[in-house]
């Protein structure tokens, strides 16, 4: 009897708590949807933002992050790839890999605000590279790497050794076998990885005011050559992202209309989280059909 | 006959493709650990030299409790940089986030594992996973814009404090340990569950005395991850904390901590001037505790793999 009340009660604790959880996160959800999706429009998505007045847009910040996210997945993903491979069809248990999983693994834990501030000191101030968008690509690169890293690594180590022996007993070296037969057969869970990443990336902020930089050069959407100044593709120019862009005009207050700018900039920010999230699956079960023509 | 010796005797095509595919692995490898090694050099060097180029005593340091680097004593000639402020802001940020968020984060994940698998696993699943990877900022102005309003009303002040850090470090942390929460209570076996059952045991005596004991490390491991997090988040803390270095005397007066102080004046100050050194000590304080949570993590892992 005694056993069962406290069965009862125990369970509604924890129905009542779930359900708490569950109205906060929806809650959260719903308010930057319902807040931020009215601001949206084509104007908002593609002008530029304006500081003192009312009615700027995102166009440059929202450039600069894909930009960015572009080129920080470009450094990364080969050095991830590579990583990985050695970890898991190459590394022996030894003292070595163990050094090298652990500094993995500390990389990982490390505030994202300190990875900024080593860009800074490093690329910034000692490279002289200035706030750009390749100073802040490496610092986002160096916040992805120990995520993306492990993750292909977990997709690799899914394949069956099956795959591996096959591919010895046919000939073939261990780098053939990697090249030919367990990469492609990992490229599904791979690229799940890299797009769940990519949403990670997309959103980060504070490895980035002190690399990339908090400003937003207007930029000439008609000139595509790489080392003009005011061209969108030039590396060395200092670049505003979304979420950093969040950030400063609510903590600058200067923009009249922050409030609604900061709602449709978050709004935007979650959609494309979303969007990654969302896609990321759809994407490998579809490569995987594709791949293992099933 | 001689073409075959040849080949036999040569390294083949295979062996050496082999060999330049593994050295091209093991660059990759080894350029992440530099990268990892010269985080530490750098930051450690800028951060040590507060205390061996500045002439700044580590206790007054650690223990200061007058943050203000661009002025000096009058009476000893030193500088204010009493970091106990920032140092006591974080921690309580940290340690009050993790206490509030742990409760509801095991509640959910057992909702999620042991009383309602298929709705936790339709409906929750992806609203935590969602929201393991909404960007920090985002909860900082949710913070900014909801919270702090809020505490302005009811506790008076400015809103701005310790608690809406608290609050806004609470939301952001709780999908990360409900989420490896449930993926311990995932890995508690299923006879362990059915034993206790068969043994006449209500639902909640084999959750409270079976499944939760088993998931224990695993559970610590989440809310130490959690704290980490919750230690080195920046931008959304700093938003809503208030940005005064002062000791916090309540939870809803204005405070800092050391990734606010970080953000808002690496950029103000002058490379190599002791008001930057002394930012940089606070930067390796950061590191070091991030060193400390990971260490723990290993020996919650070493102790709970034991049994």
């Amino acid at each position: 009897m005694k056993a069962k009340t406290a069965d009862k009660i125990a369970t509604g604790f924890i129905y009542a708590i779930s359900g708490i959880v569950a109205l906060i996160l929806f809650a959260m959800l719903s308010f930057i949807l319902v807040r931020g999706v009215p601001h949206l429009s084509w104007h908002f998505l593609t002008s530029p933002a304006r500081a003192f007045e009312a009615g700027g847009g995102v166009g440059v910040q929202l450039f600069n992050s894909f930009y960015l996210l572009i080129l920080a997945m470009v450094i990364s993903f080969p050095i991830a790839l590579g990583a990985a491979i050695y970890l898991n069809e190459y590394a022996k248990k030894n003292y070595f890999t163990a050094i090298v999983r652990t500094a993995i693994e500390i990389l990982s834990s490390l505030p994202s605000v300190v990875v900024g501030l080593f860009g800074f000191l490093l690329f910034v101030v000692q490279f002289k590279l200035g706030f750009s968008i390749l100073s802040g690509a490496i610092a986002l690169t160096l916040f992805n790497l120990p995520l993306l890293t492990r993750s292909i690594e977990t997709s690799l180590a899914q394949i069956p050794d099956l795959q591996r022996e096959a591919g010895s007993a046919l000939g073939l070296s261990r780098w053939e076998t990697v090249l030919h037969v367990i990469l492609p057969a990992a490229v599904p869970s791979i690229v799940t990885g890299v797009v769940l990443s990519a949403g990670r990336v997309f959103g980060e902020a504070a490895a980035l005011i002190y690399t990339a930089g908090q400003s937003a050069p207007a930029l000439n959407f008609g000139d595509w050559n790489p080392f003009n100044i005011s061209s969108p593709l030039n590396p060395m120019r200092p670049a505003e992202t979304l979420a950093v862009h969040i950030w400063k005009i609510n903590s600058e207050g200067i923009m009249p209309d922050v409030n609604a700018v900061s709602a449709g900039a978050s709004a935007v920010l979650i959609i494309v989280v979303l969007l990654f999230n969302f896609s990321a699956r759809k994407l490998g079960t579809k490569l995987y059909k594709k791949l293992t023509s099933s | 006959m001689d073409n075959i010796t040849k080949k036999l005797m040569q390294r083949s095509e295979s062996t050496r493709k082999d060999t330049i595919g593994r050295a091209i692995s093991m660059t990759a490898l080894i350029l992440i650990a530099i990268v990892v090694v010269s985080i530490f050099v750098f930051v450690l060097s800028r951060g040590l030299s507060t205390f061996y180029k500045d002439g700044v005593n580590v206790k007054d340091f650690l223990f200061g409790t007058t943050w203000n680097p661009s002025v000096t004593d009058p009476a000893t000639k030193k500088p204010y940089i009493g970091a106990l402020p920032m140092i006591l802001g974080s921690f309580l940020v940290t340690f009050l986030a993790a206490i509030v968020a742990t409760p509801f984060a095991i509640g959910t994940a057992l909702f999620m594992t042991e009383i309602a698998q298929k709705r936790g696993a339709k409906i929750m699943q992806p609203i935590v996973e969602l929201l393991v990877g909404i960007p920090s900022v985002v909860y900082g102005f949710i913070g900014l814009t909801v919270v702090v309003p809020v505490i302005r009303t009811i506790a008076g002040g400015s809103g701005f404090g310790i608690l809406s850090g608290t609050i806004v470090l609470f939301v952001m942390i709780l999908p990360t340990i409900t989420s490896m929460t449930v993926d311990t209570l995932r890995s508690v076996p299923r006879h362990y569950r059915e034993s206790a059952l068969a043994i006449g045991a209500t639902r909640w005596q084999m959750i409270y005395k079976v499944v939760l004991r088993a998931a224990t490390p695993g559970i610590l491991t989440a809310i130490v991850f959690g704290m980490a997090r919750a230690f080195g988040e920046a931008l959304a803390v700093q938003m809503v904390i208030g940005n005064a270095a002062l000791m916090p005397h309540s939870l809803t007066t204005p405070a800092s901590t050391l990734t606010s102080v970080l953000t808002m004046g690496i950029g103000n100050t002058v490379m190599g001037s002791l008001q930057n050194d002394v930012l940089w000590t606070l930067a390796m304080i950061l590191l070091i505790m991030s060193l400390v949570f990971n260490l723990i993590v290993r020996a919650i892992g070493r102790r709970g793999a034991m049994k």
